[in-house]
C-alpha cells in the first residue's frame, strides 16, 4: 500500500478522503443556497371578490411573473369568485360603504343600484383599455402564476372544482398558504 | 425614427394600460435570442417608469433607451442572457 494517502493520521489531521467528503458536502450546500437565490418568490392571499378588489392581486401577480418571480395566489372566501370562470366575468361593484363614490349610501342601497354602479365601472374599464379580469387570469396562467382555491371555502360556497379556470390548483388549505409565505420574498394579503 | 442599434422585433402595445405593457414586453423578450433588441411602442405614460423598473429588477434584460415621440413612448430593451 502506498504511504501517500494514509487512512488515519495520528495527530488528528483529516485524511484526504475526509476532506473530499467535506468538500462534496459543502458544494451540495452551496448549490442549495444558490438555487434558492435564483428563484424569487411572491405569495399573495386574495380574499375579496368585488370588481375593484379583484384587480390588485392579478395585476401584481402578472407583473411579478414578468420579473421572473414564482408567484402563488391563494384565493379564499370571496376571492374565490376571481377564479370562478362564470362569476369572474360578472363581478360586482357597490357604492354602499364607499364614500369615495359619487352616490349617497341611501341611494346606493336601493335595489338594482349595484348593477348601475358595476355597469359604469365596466364602461370605464372598456374605455380606458384596462384589461378585463378574464384577460388578467389567462395572462397570469400563461406566465406560470399558480392560482390556488382554498378547499375549505370551496366547500363553504358550494363550488365545484370544474367551476374554476383550467390550471387552478384545488385541494389546498391554510398550511399550504403558510408554506408558500415562508419561502416567499414578498407576501401580501389583499 | 432612426435608432443607433438594430431592432430585432417591435411590440405594439399602444392603448394597453398597466400591467399589460410590462407583461407583454416580458413575453416578447422571452422569445428573443441573447443580444437581440426589442422595440416597445406604448401610449401608457406609466410605461416609462414601469419598463425602466422592470428592466432594472429582472435578470437577463437591459434597458438601452427610452424616448417620447408624439404621444408614443418608445422603449428599447436588450436581452442579455
Amino acid at each position: 500500500m502506498s504511504t501517500d494517502t494514509p487512512e488515519t493520521v495520528a495527530d488528528g489531521t483529516p485524511t484526504r478522503a475526509e476532506l473530499a467528503a467535506r468538500v462534496e458536502e459543502l458544494e451540495a450546500a452551496l448549490e442549495d443556497v444558490t438555487a434558492t437565490q435564483d428563484s424569487k418568490k411572491m405569495s399573495i392571499v386574495a380574499t375579496k371578490g368585488t370588481l375593484d378588489m379583484a384587480y390588485p392581486p392579478l395585476i401584481l401577480a402578472s407583473t411579478a411573473a414578468a420579473f421572473d418571480y414564482d408567484v402563488t395566489v391563494f384565493h379564499t372566501f370571496w376571492g374565490l369568485d376571481i377564479l370562478h370562470e362564470e362569476r369572474s366575468k360578472n363581478l360586482q361593484l357597490s357604492s354602499v360603504g364607499n364614500p369615495n363614490m359619487p352616490v349617497p349610501n341611501a341611494v346606493a342601497a336601493v335595489p338594482g343600484m349595484d348593477r348601475v354602479t358595476t355597469k359604469l365601472m365596466e364602461r370605464k374599464i372598456a374605455d380606458n383599455d384596462t384589461a378585463t379580469i378574464e384577460e388578467l387570469i389567462e395572462t397570469s396562467l400563461d406566465m406560470g402564476v399558480e392560482f390556488q382555491a382554498c378547499q375549505m371555502t370551496v366547500d363553504l360556497m358550494d363550488y365545484d372544482e370544474d367551476d374554476f379556470y383550467d390550471g387552478v390548483t384545488v385541494g389546498v388549505g391554510a398550511a399550504t398558504a403558510i408554506e408558500n409565505m415562508m419561502d416567499a420574498d414578498i407576501q401580501l394579503l389583499v | 425614427m432612426s435608432a443607433e442599434f438594430d431592432i430585432s422585433e417591435t411590440l405594439d402595445v399602444k392603448g394597453a394600460s398597466c400591467p399589460m405593457p410590462v407583461v407583454k414586453t416580458k413575453a416578447a423578450v422571452d422569445g428573443l435570442d441573447a443580444g437581440d433588441i426589442l422595440e416597445v411602442l406604448a401610449t401608457d405614460p406609466g410605461s416609462m417608469s414601469d419598463i425602466d423598473g422592470w428592466a432594472s429588477g429582472t435578470d437577463g434584460v437591459e434597458l438601452v433607451d427610452q424616448m417620447e415621440d408624439a404621444d408614443v413612448y418608445r422603449h428599447y430593451v436588450r436581452k442579455t442572457g
